[in-house]
C-alpha cells in the first residue's frame, strides 16, 4: 500500500516542473490513494473525508523541493498530520493522594479487558505502585476465575465475591478492601457490554457513581471496523472516558480503529496490547501507528535517522565513487562505520518496508559488523584497494590478524564484490527502487557463506514473466 | 423451523436494529432520487461504513453504474432492489447446512482469534444441536487462556452436555481423548473449542493444523465442519483471518458472532468475495439461545432493507 501511494504521488508530481507549487487539482488526484489506503485500515469514512480535506488544504502552496521527491514530501505531509490527530501522546497514569487511585475498565465483549487488568496491573506494580485487581464482571462464565488467575500470575491480589450478583456492590466492597489493606490502586475489571444495552450500560454508571473511578479506559480491539466510532462514542458520553488501550496489536491489523477511536472521543490512546503475555503492553506511539495506518513500516523514521547520520557531502563522493565502480573496502568499511550509527543491524532492518516479515528468517547475532571491521582492519592497504590481491596465504594471514576462520575472509570478499555491483546499480536509482532493492538484499546471502547473515530460502524463484517485467522497470 | 421460533424473534429483534438504522437512512437517500455520481457517492460510503471494504463497494457501485447505463434501473428506489438481488446470488442455499458423518460422531472444530466469541458460540450450536435431539460432547482444547476451560464447564452444566477436559495442556491430547470419548458415548456431535489465537502467529497456526490431524487421523472423514468464530465488529482485517485460518485448517464456514450491536458485519461480504467462504451461523446475544443459522436474506434486509 505504502509504495502504490507513494507511486500515486511521484506520478503525480513528475507532471509537474521540478519548482512548481503543488496546486489544488493535483493533490485531489493523489488523494483518493490515501483514502483508500485510510479506508482500507478502517479509519472511519467520515475521519477520512475530514483527514483528506485538511491535508490537501495543508499541503497547497507549498513548494516542491527540488532535491526531494515531491511524493516523499506529500507522504511526509499525510504521515505528519496523522501523527497530529492521534497525539499528542499520555501514557502516564494519574495517581491520587490520598489513595487509592481507582481505575475502570470498560469495553465491548471480546476485546481484552481482563488480560489488559492484568498488564495494567503489571506495569503499575512495575511503577513502584500496589495494585488491586477487582472483579467486576459478574457477566461471563468464568471471568471471576480467569481474573483471579491473571493476577495470581503477576502477584497481584484480586478481590472478588462469592455468590455476588451486584457488581456495583463488588466495586464498593472492592475499594473498601483496598482502603483497609493499604493498596494504593484499585483496578475494576468489568463486563463487556454491547453500547445500544440499555441495562448494561446503567450499571455501568451505577459503577463509576458508585467508586466514583479517577481513570476510566476503554479496551478498543484494534482490528474493529467501521463501527468502532458508535461504541466509542456512547462510551465516552455515557462514562467520560480518560484514555483508550488499544488491543491484539501484535496482529497484522493495520488498527485504523486507532484514529476512528481518537476523531470522535478526542481522548488519548495510553497503552497498546501486543502480545498474550502479561508484559506484553507498551506505550502508544503515534508516529510509528501512522506509519501502520498507511502501511509503511517505520520508513520515516529510518530516512531520519539516515539523514542525521549521514554525512551528505561524503555521500556524494561515495555516489561518484559508486558509479565509477572504484568503491573499495576502504569505503565498504565506512559505509558500514556509517550504518552502525543507525543501530544494530537488526533494528535497522526491521524498520524497513516489507522487511519485518523475513527478519526470522536471517539469523544475525549482532556481531556481524564487528567481525567485517576486523577482517578489513587486518588487511594491508593494497589489499584494500583491491581486493583480487587477496590469494591462499594472505586469506590465512588476515583470518589470523582478525581472529576468524580462512573462509570468513572470503566470504566477505566475495559479497564485498556482490555489493560494489550491486551498489553500482543502485546508484541509479530512484528512492523507491532502492528500497525495493534493498528488500532482496537480504535473500540474496550477501555477506557470504561465512558471515551468518544467511537466509533461510523460501521464497519462491521469479517467473521468466516476473523476471522480464523487473528487468523492464529497472530500464525505466 | 417451529424449533427456532425463539431464536428467530430474536433474530429479527437483533437483525430489525440495525435494519431500522439502516433502512431509514437508505430509503431516505433514495426516495425519489435520480442515479447519478452523487447519489452512487453516497451509496459507497454507506457500504463502506457497513465494513464491506473499498474494494467490493467499489465493486458494487460499479455494478450499478453499469445496470444504470444499460437501463435496467432508473430510480433511487430501483437500487434497493438490484443490491438484494445482486447479494443473495452471493449466498446460495447449499452452502449453509451443517455437514453431518453419515456415521459415528460428526466433528465440529471450532477456532478463531482471542475474543472473537468461540466459548459462547460453542455453547449456542451446543444448544441447538441438543434441541434438534443430538447427542453433544463438548471438547476444551482451550488449554491456554486461564479460567476457558471453566467457562466451557459452566456454559456445559448449563445447557446438559458432556464435556471432555484434560489435565495438561497439550491441546491436541485432549481432543484426541475427546475423539475416543465421543465413540465410546455414542455421541452424534462432538463439539472441539479451541485457543484463541491471533492468524499471524505462525506456531499457534501449526498448533491449529496439528489439533485438525489429530481429528482427522481418529475418526475418518472428520472434521465435518471447521467454523471460524468472527466477531461482526472486526474491519478488513478479517479478510486476513479468513485466509490464514484458511490455510491452516480449511475452514468449512463463518460463525458471525456479535450481530446484535450496530455493526453489520459486511466483512463476510468482502470474504465472500475473496475466498468464497460461507457464513453458516449468526450469534445475536449473550445466551445460549441467541443462535440463529444464517440466512442470507434477512442479512442483506438489514445490510440494504
Amino acid at each position: 500500500m505504502f509504495e502504490a501511494l507513494t507511486d500515486k504521488f511521484n506520478d503525480v508530481f513528475r507532471k509537474l516542473s521540478g519548482r512548481g507549487r503543488i496546486s489544488e487539482d493535483n493533490v485531489r488526484d493523489s488523494m483518493r490513494e490515501v483514502r483508500q489506503a485510510l479506508l482500507e485500515a478502517d479509519v472511519h469514512y467520515k475521519v477520512v473525508k475530514q483527514f483528506c480535506d485538511d491535508v490537501v488544504s495543508k499541503a497547497l502552496g507549498q513548494e516542491v523541493i527540488r532535491s526531494l521527491h515531491p511524493g516523499q514530501v506529500m507522504i511526509k505531509v499525510v504521515h505528519d498530520e496523522l501523527v497530529n490527530l492521534m497525539g499528542p501522546v499520555d501514557s502516564r497514569i494519574y495517581y491520587v493522594s490520598p489513595p487509592p487511585t481507582i481505575v475502570m475498565m470498560a469495553g465491548l465483549q471480546g476485546s481484552g479487558k481482563t488480560t489488559t487488568c492484568g498488564k495494567l496491573a503489571r506495569l503499575i506494580q512495575h511503577q513502584g505502585k500496589h495494585p488491586m485487581l477487582v472483579a467486576c464482571d459478574l457477566q461471563r462464565p468464568a471471568a471471576v476465575d480467569q481474573l483471579t488467575i491473571v493476577g495470581g500470575q503477576v502477584g497481584v491480589p484480586v478481590f472478588r465475591v462469592e455468590g455476588e450478583k451486584n457488581p456495583v456492590r463488588v466495586a464498593r466492597q472492592g475499594v473498601q478492601e483496598a482502603i483497609q489493606s493499604g493498596r494504593d490502586v484499585v483496578i475494576i475489571d468489568t463486563a463487556g457490554r454491547l453500547h445500544i444495552d440499555e441495562e448494561m450500560m446503567k450499571q455501568a454508571e451505577e459503577i463509576v457513581s458508585a467508586v466514583s473511578p479517577h481513570q476510566i479506559y476503554l479496551v478498543c480491539d484494534a482490528m474493529t471496523g467501521q463501527d468502532a466510532v458508535n461504541s466509542a462514542k456512547e462510551f465516552n458520553e455515557r462514562l467520560e472516558l480518560d484514555g483508550v488501550i488499544l488491543t491484539k496489536f501484535d496482529s497484522d491489523a493495520r488498527g485504523g480503529a486507532a484514529l476512528s477511536v481518537k476523531a470522535v472521543t478526542g481522548k488519548p490512546i495510553k497503552f497498546i496490547g501486543v502480545g498474550e503475555k502479561l508484559d506484553a503492553l507498551e506505550e502508544f506511539h503515534a508516529d510509528r501507528m501512522a506509519g501502520r495506518i498507511l502501511g509503511m513500516g517505520d520508513v520515516v523514521t529510518l530516512v531520519e535517522k539516515a539523514q542525521q547520520a549521514f554525512d551528505v557531502e561524503q555521500q556524494a563522493k561515495l555516489q561518484e565513487k559508486m558509479v565509477k565502480g572504484k568503491f573499495t573496502l576502504t569505503d565498504f568499511l565506512g559505509q558500514m562505520k556509517q550504518m552502525q550509527k543507525l543501530g544494530p543491524l537488526k533494528q535497522v532492518l526491521k524498520m524497513m518496508p516489507g522487511m519485518g516479515s523475513q527478519l526470522d528468517a536471517m539469523q544475525l547475532d549482532g556481531d556481524e559488523f564487528a567481525k567485517m571491521e576486523a577482517i578489513i582492519h587486518s588487511m594491508t592497504a593494497a589489499e584494500r584497494e583491491n581486493p583480487d590481491l587477496i590469494e591462499a596465504s594472505r586469506r590465512r594471514r588476515i583470518a589470523r590478524g582478525s581472529g576468524t576462520e580462512p573462509q570468513d575472509v572470503s566470504g566477505l570478499v566475495k559479497s564485498f564484490g556482490m555489493a560494489a555491483n550491486m551498489m553500482k546499480q543502485m546508484a541509479g536509482m530512484g528512492m523507491r527502487e532502492r528500497l525495493g532493492f534493498a528488500k532482496n538484499l537480504g535473500q540474496m546471502d550477501m555477506f557470504g557463506g561465512g558471515m551468518k547473515f544467511k537466509v533461510k530460502q523460501r521464497s519462491k524463484r521469479l517467473t521468466k514473466k516476473e523476471r522480464e517485467k523487473r528487468k523492464k522497470k529497472r530500464r525505466r | 423451523m417451529a424449533l427456532f421460533r425463539k431464536a428467530l424473534e430474536k433474530l429479527t429483534k437483533g437483525l430489525s436494529r440495525t435494519k431500522d438504522r439502516f433502512l431509514g437512512g437508505l430509503r431516505n437517500l433514495l426516495a425519489g432520487r435520480k442515479l447519478d455520481e452523487d447519489l452512487l457517492d453516497e451509496l459507497e460510503e454507506k457500504l463502506i461504513e457497513a465494513d464491506i471494504g473499498v474494494a467490493t463497494a467499489m465493486k458494487i457501485r460499479q455494478d450499478l453504474q453499469e445496470a444504470f447505463q444499460q437501463r435496467r434501473i432508473e430510480r433511487g428506489e430501483d437500487v434497493l432492489e438490484f443490491l438484494k438481488t445482486e447479494m443473495k446470488s452471493l449466498w446460495p442455499e447449499c452452502d449453509r447446512s451443517v455437514r453431518f458423518a453419515p456415521e459415528g460422531p460428526t466433528v465440529i472444530l471450532v477456532a478463531g482469534i482471542n475474543g472473537a466469541g468461540k466459548t459462547t458460540s460453542i455453547a449456542k450450536l451446543a444448544y441447538q444441536l441438543k434441541q434438534q435431539g443430538k447427542k453433544v460432547v463438548l471438547a476444551a482444547a482451550d488449554t491456554f487462556r486461564a479460567a476457558a476451560v471453566e467457562q466451557l464447564t459452566i456454559w456445559s452444566q448449563r445447557i446438559g452436555v458432556e464435556i471432555v477436559k484434560g489435565g495438561g495442556s497439550d491441546p491436541a491430547a485432549i481432543v484426541f481423548d475427546a475423539c475416543d470419548a465421543a465413540r465410546a458415548r455414542n455421541a452424534d456431535v462432538l463439539l472441539v473449542d479451541t485457543a484463541g489465537r491471533l492468524h499471524t502467529q505462525d506456531h499457534l497456526m501449526r498448533e491449529l493444523t496439528k489439533i485438525r490431524d489429530v481429528v482427522a487421523r481418529k475418526l475418518p472423514g472428520a472434521p465435518h465442519e471447521v467454523l471460524l468464530v468472527l466477531d461482526a465488529t472486526t474491519g478488513q482485517n478479517a479478510i486476513n483471518q479468513a485466509k490464514a485460518f484458511l490455510q491452516a485448517i480449511d475452514v468449512t464456514g463463518i460463525f458471525l458472532a456479535k450481530l446484535d450491536g450496530t455493526a453489520k458485519g459486511g466483512i463476510v461480504v468482502a470474504i465472500r468475495n475473496e475466498i468464497h467462504l460461507p457464513v453458516k451461523f449468526v450469534g445475536v446475544g449473550e445466551t445460549y439461545e441467541d443462535v440463529e443459522p444464517f440466512d442470507p436474506e434477512s442479512f442483506v434486509e438489514a445490510l440494504f432493507a
